[in-house]
Parts: C-alpha cells; sequence; structure tokens
C-alpha cells in the first residue's frame, strides 16, 4: 500500500507555511461572507451569484446548520466546506451522545479549527482551503458568539467579520459603523456591510438570522428585498438632509 | 490467478495521516478473537474470578441539602477478612464524589481516569463538567471493556450548575440517574433502613445520621460488611467528610447497655 509519509505544507526559509497562504489566496477568491452578532440575534449573509436558470437554488444553500443552535457560512472551496461541515455534525452528535450536552459554539469552533489545522501537519494531504464563520447561542448561558476559522488553523471570536472577497472593505465599513444592535438593526446592518461589494438585490445575497428561541432562520428573497429596500431609503433620505440643512437658518 | 485478498486487510494507517482523517472510521470491520482456550465460557469465568468482592455496602441519595454519601470499610476475600480500613468513597475532584464496590482496583483506577478526564474537560472548556457528562463518560468506558471482567459497580455523587446529581454506573455498562441508591452485597439491608427513613426535607445532619444508621445496620447483617462507617456530604461548595465511625462502637451507641440494679453491695473484704 502506498505510504504518504511526505508532508506537502513544509516550511519555507523565511517561516511561511506556503499552502497555507495559497489557501487563504482560494479563501480571497471565494464569494464574499459577513457575519454580525447582536444583542439577542446574530445574522449571517453570503453573496450569491446569480444561479444559472436550469440549476435548482436550493441545492446550493450556503448557509448551513450544524446542530439546533449553530449554523455556519463559509468562503473558499465549496467542496472542502462539505467534507468539514459533515465532520463537524458527527462531532456536534457525538458530543451529544458523550455529555449529554449540546455543545458551545466555542467548543465546536475549536475542533473545526483543530481540523484544519491537522491537514496542515499531515503527511500526503492539502490545506482546507475556506474560512468559516461559525455563530450561535451559548446552550448554557445563551449568549451570542461568532467565531471565525481559517486554514492555518486558528480561530477568534468577533462582534462582526467578513471573509472571502473584498472582505477587506466590507471589515473596514463594520469598523466604522458597527454598534450594538438587536433584532431588525442587526439584519440591517450585515445586508447593508454585505451591499457594499455585492450588487444590490435579493437575487444576490443570501441572507440568515438566528434567534435563541426560533434557530436559524433564512429569509426569503422578498423579504431581502424589502429590507434592502429600506435601506436604500435610508441612504436617500440621509442624502437628502445633508444637502437640506442651509434652509433652516 | 492471484486471489483478490485486500477485501480482508485492514486498512493501514498512513504515516502521519492518522484515521481520524479518513473520516474517522476505519476500514473494513474486523474483531480480534480472544486468546482462550473456550471462547464460551472464558467472560462468565472472568466475572465469576471478581463476583465474591463485591462484599460491601454503599449508598447515596439526594435530599433537600445535597447529595449524602456513606460506606462501609471491609474488603473481604471469601472468608477472609482483608482490611478493615479501605477508603470506599472516592474524592475525584472537590466536587464529585464516587463510591466503591466490585474490584477496588478497577474502581480506584478508573475514578482517578475519571478525575483527570474532568480535569481535562475543565482546562479544554473553562467550565466544570456536570455530573451527567461526567457519569457517562466513565460508563462510555466500561462499556468498552463490556465482557472482560471489570468489576465496577459506583455511584457517581455530585453537584453542579442544575443542582445536586446522582448517577448509578456499573461494569456491564449500565447506567441508571436516580435519588437513592445501595450496592454491594448488604445493600438490601441498608435499604430496608434508607428507605423507611427518608424524607426529602431532611436536615443535613438528620440526613447524615440516616445514612449512618443504614450503613450500620447493613454492617450489623452482612458479614462481608463492617470496619468503618464513613458519611460525606455534597453540598453546593462541593463535597465533606461528616463522620467516620467504628461499627462497633455505634452498636452499643444505639444499643446501650443499662447496668442492671445490684441487690447486694459487695464490701471490701476486711484484711487479715
Amino acid at each position: 500500500m502506498a505510504r504518504y509519509d511526505r508532508a506537502i505544507t513544509v516550511f519555507s526559509p523565511d517561516g511561511h507555511l506556503f499552502q497555507v497562504e495559497y489557501a487563504l489566496e482560494a479563501v480571497r477568491k471565494g464569494n464574499a461572507a459577513v457575519g454580525v452578532r447582536g444583542i439577542d440575534t446574530i445574522v449571517l449573509g453570503v453573496e450569491k451569484k446569480s444561479t444559472a436558470k436550469l440549476q435548482d437554488s436550493r441545492s446550493v444553500r450556503k448557509i448551513v446548520n450544524l446542530d439546533q443552535h449553530i449554523a455556519l457560512a463559509c468562503a473558499g472551496l465549496k467542496a472542502d466546506a462539505r467534507v468539514l461541515i459533515n465532520r463537524a455534525r458527527i462531532e456536534c452528535q457525538s458530543h451529544r451522545l458523550t455529555v449529554e450536552d449540546p455543545v458551545t459554539v466555542e467548543y465546536i469552533t475549536r475542533y473545526i479549527a483543530g481540523l484544519q489545522q491537522k491537514y496542515t501537519q499531515s503527511g500526503g494531504v492539502r490545506p482546507f482551503g475556506l474560512s468559516t464563520l461559525i455563530i450561535g447561542f451559548d446552550p448554557y448561558t445563551g449568549a451570542p458568539a461568532l467565531y471565525q476559522t481559517d486554514p492555518s488553523g486558528t480561530f477568534s471570536a468577533w462582534k462582526a467579520n467578513a471573509t472571502g472577497r473584498n472582505s477587506n472593505s466590507i471589515r473596514e465599513f463594520l469598523e466604522k459603523n458597527y454598534k450594538e444592535t438587536a433584532g431588525q438593526e442587526t439584519v440591517k446592518l450585515a445586508i447593508r456591510a454585505l451591499l457594499e461589494v455585492v450588487e444590490s438585490g435579493g437575487k444576490n445575497i443570501e441572507i440568515a438570522v438566528m434567534t435563541r428561541e426560533h434557530g436559524l432562520k433564512q429569509l426569503e428573497e422578498a423579504e431581502i428585498d424589502a429590507i434592502v429596500a429600506e435601506i436604500e431609503a435610508e441612504k436617500a433620505a440621509a442624502e437628502a438632509a445633508k444637502k437640506a440643512p442651509p434652509k433652516e437658518t | 490467478m492471484k486471489l483478490d485478498t485486500s477485501g480482508l486487510e485492514s486498512v493501514a494507517p498512513f504515516l502521519g495521516v492518522s484515521s481520524e482523517l479518513v473520516g474517522g472510521l476505519s476500514g473494513a470491520p474486523y474483531f480480534e478473537l480472544p486468546n482462550t482456550a473456550n471462547f464460551d465460557r472464558f467472560q462468565k469465568d472472568a466475572i465469576q474470578m471478581v463476583k465474591p468482592a463485591k462484599g460491601t455496602t454503599t449508598l447515596a441519595f439526594i435530599f433537600k441539602e445535597g447529595v449524602m454519601v456513606a460506606a462501609d470499610s471491609r474488603a473481604s476475600m471469601g472468608g477472609y477478612i482483608s482490611s478493615q480500613s479501605v477508603k470506599k468513597i472516592i474524592e475525584i475532584n472537590p466536587y464529585m464524589l464516587g463510591t466503591m464496590a466490585g474490584g477496588a482496583a478497577d474502581c480506584q483506577f478508573w475514578h482517578r481516569n475519571l478525575g483527570i478526564k474532568c480535569r481535562l474537560h475543565e482546562l479544554a472548556n473553562k467550565r466544570r463538567i456536570s455530573v451527567t457528562g461526567a457519569s457517562k463518560l466513565l460508563a462510555n468506558i466500561l462499556y468498552s471493556y463490556r465482557g472482560m471482567g471489570l468489576s465496577v459497580g459506583t455511584m457517581i455523587a455530585g453537584w453542579d450548575e442544575t443542582g445536586p446529581g446522582l448517577y448509578y454506573v456499573d461494569s456491564e455498562g449500565g447506567r441508571l440517574k436516580g435519588n437513592r441508591f445501595s450496592v454491594g452485597s448488604g445493600s438490601p439491608y441498608a435499604y430496608g433502613v434508607l428507605d423507611s427513613g427518608y424524607h426529602y426535607d431532611m436536615s443535613v445532619e438528620e440526613a447524615a445520621e440516616l445514612a449512618r444508621r443504614a450503613i450500620y445496620h447493613a454492617t450489623f447483617r452482612d458479614g462481608a460488611s463492617g470496619g468503618v462507617a464513613s458519611v460525606y456530604h455534597v453540598g453546593p461548595e462541593g463535597w465533606k467528610k461528616l463522620s467516620g465511625d467504628d461499627v462497633g462502637e455505634l452498636y452499643y451507641m444505639y444499643n446501650p447497655i443499662t447496668p442492671s440494679t445490684v441487690e447486694q453491695e459487695m464490701t471490701d473484704v476486711a484484711g487479715p
């Protein structure tokens, strides 16, 4: 039997792991994904390339459930994502079976990140080419959480973050405009962030909203369109207000 | 023509690629045959070897103020009392106790192992493990050794975020959640006293006295139980040892000798 004892991911003379960096490049080419954490709501948004006419759009869900209280969105190689998501789903159930308790968001993030790291330090395999955004509510404290992992296997918690194409612009927007929000405001903030880099319209965005009581809810195209219209109206009003003040002297 | 026996080969792990990478499940299923003369009887024989050793009385019950855990301290090998001072209540960590019945080595080792696992869980998850989780970890380990001759009949008692917790776990892989348990050869006698005297709303002192009495009565009637009756209480702050009384002394406490009236005083014999 062939034995793969040579690692593909090896250090370069100046201390880089090129395979991991190339994987990050693959992520940068993937569709934009954004996550925003509110007080009682957490929102994931993903850029949706227009579906081909003959394609069944329901089979291309980009935001998935890992368990009743945890959801994941990713940017990068979708096939790698499928494998990672399946392993994470098994781990969620395995945890429920062995300790009779649901996983915390931190636990499953740590598991996924650990898996991604393993593939940077094993023979004959390449790293996973995706970064994930994981959201959920802590089953004990009820606190909302948003985590990000990347191909190197690092993970950290965020108030709001973006990954994939143009993630830097989205992150800049979020840094300027983030504040603690709740309910619909959180959804609007996520959509506004995504609209910075995506063509406006419900058919180019996929949004999922997670609340403590109702779990994950994917928004319909019509609902997204309505919110986008609201945002545009607010923007227009703000523009008009900027031009208006001289009248009020 | 060469026969294709690849289906019989187990998946050899690639160097550096653990079987975890291959979906967590190894390849073709296979099982190893045990190295004994008698495939049909060896499991029963193994159990018979350790069966006499469950000579003990342990009990635990949940009440208003937490969990009360008590046990005797005698170890017997058939008719020989090998020790009167065995610690049958094992301190897994500051808020969880385990009781020992069955093979002493098995209980001690696996409880210590459970303690390690609980600590690792705390470090990884920044929160204490629940009694449910701890008992499940132990039960899963014991289940994986099922039929190999482990003899463990233990109760895991502790206090976690959901309040007091009590589970019975044994080497057959069984795990039961409950409010009152007694394990060991003296358990029928202990149950008698425990069940008839139990109220949920007891104070700590009353519950301790009930537990002590139940162990005492079991040691009185069961030859394989004796020594010292230890009583522990598990509260929200953790466990605390309440008492350890020699059952011989307890006998005289419960059955004091009333001096009989002397009819004639004996006078000093005046010496010649």
